[in-house]
């Protein structure tokens, strides 16, 4: 079973977001980076088709110098093989599946597996993008993937107050949701077998993008609130106030 | 610019995301002048597609074929596009739905077209639509432009208004070549909780936190939300710890929700989880510490114990008979 998971290297949780100079993007000094945690998930079920299946994982990067940490931690979890598809530049969600793609075409996977959605824009569109591009089935937000011998797949997949269950076949494409799995932390043996597993890095096939940023800017601040109260006696003036001043209630 | 919207149903009615989708569709068609063709495709559609005319569809066309009662998403994608095509659509919009969110980016693909994913507003400016969209789980907004000429925007729920109008459309069946291939993905079942509204739709949610002390006092929580008809929600602490399920967490790992009304308690408001829900109209939070950051982005706050509120809360929300 040839497996390939798609990963990102994004600004972590914890990032106080600030707009840059030219105010299209962040300001990327002073934030750390990580492997988008959706990814880690996607690794993690890579791993295990694998370990079921025999096969092989690649990981497939598209991005900068700073994307081959992501690809590291990807190989220390496990992962055999790790390509970057050298970008320095930003792209949009079409460009970069469009750039993915190339690579998995020649690779032709069985299965290609993605975070559901990259923490840093929250589109939600490469996973299924790349299996529109490539003319594979795909299912997104996939909380459980079982692929049987015969490559039919049964997957749940969330939606709003519960579950699908999905029938497809392979080779197919999915978007990892939290609850897939738990991702494994690298072992140190895995970290330092990582090292003697090269990144094979090539030039990102070009692609035009196909939205563009006008601005990037902060949320609109908000009128401070007030504390009313503190204990239950506070509750009539808080139906008052939703009542009559918020009008929610 | 002609404007086609896609409408879910379930049950034969259409969905409320659905009906803000319709509504935006048609702003958009009024600011830069053209049509507005509203879409509804599966397997007994019902009264689905009459409704539309009243939340702004010139015309409706729905495409009704057994082989869709199983969702399959390359075929719903296909059905689109071909109607797309045939209506010389150059804006599509989607409401940002599972299943939304799911279909867009092939219908993207198939038209060309890029696609703005998620949009929570739409403004027009010299004859263009400028898309919103959260990124950075909502930390910041990002403005943008699609570059071809074909546009297809997503749309979050509960954020665009569905303002129903006296209004009729005419209703048109249509017919869509389709191959086996196109049903190689198929829904085969789902199993949706009955009565609480999901958080992602929801217009209030209760959300508790690590301050309610233990899964049996979310009770407090349920009762509170079932007062106002809300939807559940939780930290990602509670989630962790078993006491509340996967689809009920809210935050950057969790769902990003924009509710009229949230209410926080026993949460102190850690970045993760602000970011996902600082986007609610009005916040009330109810925390013992008054240092808690969730004070910093409620409207209203109650400095106070959760075990003395909520009851009494839920108690006078009882007697205004709401």
């Amino acid at each position: 079973m040839n497996i390939a998971v798609c990963v990102n290297h994004v600004p972590d949780t914890e990032t106080k977001v600030r707009v840059a100079p030219d105010g299209l993007a962040i300001d990327r000094s002073g934030v750390n980076f990580m492997m988008s945690p959706y990814d880690e998930i996607a690794v993690e079920e890579a791993l295990r088709i694998r370990d079921k299946f025999t096969g092989a994982v690649t990981v497939i990067a598209l991005g900068g110098e700073s994307h081959k940490e992501t690809l590291r931690k990807a190989l220390a979890m496990g992962a055999d093989r790790a390509v970057l598809l050298r970008d320095d530049g930003a792209r949009d969600s079409y460009a970069v599946a469009a750039g993915l793609a190339a690579e998995l075409r020649a690779l032709a996977p069985d299965v290609i597996l993605c975070g559901k959605q990259s923490i840093d824009y929250d589109d939600a569109q490469v996973g299924t993008l790349l299996a529109a591009i490539l003319g594979l089935p795909s299912v997104a937000v996939v909380v459980k993937l079982a692929i049987a011998d015969d490559r039919s797949v049964i997957c749940e997949r969330e939606i709003e107050g519960g579950h699908e269950t999905v029938r497809t076949r392979l080779p197919a494409v999915f978007t990892a949701q939290k609850g897939l799995n738990d991702p494994r932390y690298p072992s140190l043996k895995g970290i330092m077998a990582a090292k003697s597993k090269p990144i094979e890095e090539k030039p990102a096939a070009p692609a035009a993008p196909r939205v563009e940023a006008v601005a990037l800017r902060k949320p609109p601040a908000k009128n401070p609130g007030r504390i009313i109260g503190t204990d239950a006696s506070a509750v009539p003036e808080l139906v008052r106030l939703l009542h009559e001043e918020a009008k929610v209630i | 610019m002609n404007c086609l919207a896609v409408a879910e149903e379930r049950g034969g009615e259409p969905r409320k995301s659905s009906l803000e989708t319709v509504r935006a569709a048609r702003r958009t068609a009024d600011a830069l002048g053209g049509s507005c063709v509203a879409l509804v495709a599966g397997h007994g559609a019902g009264t689905a597609a009459a409704a539309l005319g009243r939340y702004g569809a010139h015309r409706v066309i729905v495409v009704d074929d057994p082989r869709l009662a199983k969702r399959p998403n390359i075929a719903l994608a296909r059905v689109i596009a071909d109607v797309a095509r045939r209506e010389k659509a150059d804006l599509v919009f989607l409401p940002a739905s599972q299943a939304g969110k799911d279909i867009a980016p092939r219908v993207a693909v198939a038209l060309e077209a890029g696609l703005a994913a998620d949009c929570v507003a739409l403004r027009t400016e010299g004859g263009e639509v400028i898309a919103t969209r959260p990124v950075f789980a909502g930390k910041a907004l990002l403005d943008v432009r699609v570059t071809t000429p074909v546009k297809v925007f997503t749309l979050r729920p509960n954020v665009f208004e569905a303002t129903a109008e006296a209004g009729t459309a005419s209703v048109e069946a249509a017919t869509v070549e389709l191959a086996d291939a196109d049903f190689v993905t198929t829904v085969e079942e789902t199993t949706v909780a009955a009565g609480r509204p999901d958080v992602t739709e929801a217009d209030i949610i209760v959300s508790g936190g690590r301050g309610m002390k233990g899964p049996e006092h979310f009770a407090l929580i349920e009762a509170l939300a079932d007062a106002l008809g809300a939807g559940v929600g939780a930290s990602r602490a509670v989630v962790d710890a078993g006491w509340r399920p996967h689809d009920e967490q809210v935050g950057q790992t969790g769902k990003t929700v924009s509710p009229t009304l949230y209410i926080a308690c026993g949460i102190s408001g850690a970045v993760q989880h602000l970011a996902g829900m600082s986007s609610a109209r009005y916040i009330v939070a109810i925390n013992r510490d008054k240092d808690a950051p969730i004070f910093q982005v409620a409207d209203y706050g109650i400095v106070g114990d959760v075990f003395d509120v909520l009851p009494a809360l839920t108690a006078a929300l009882r007697k205004t008979g709401k």
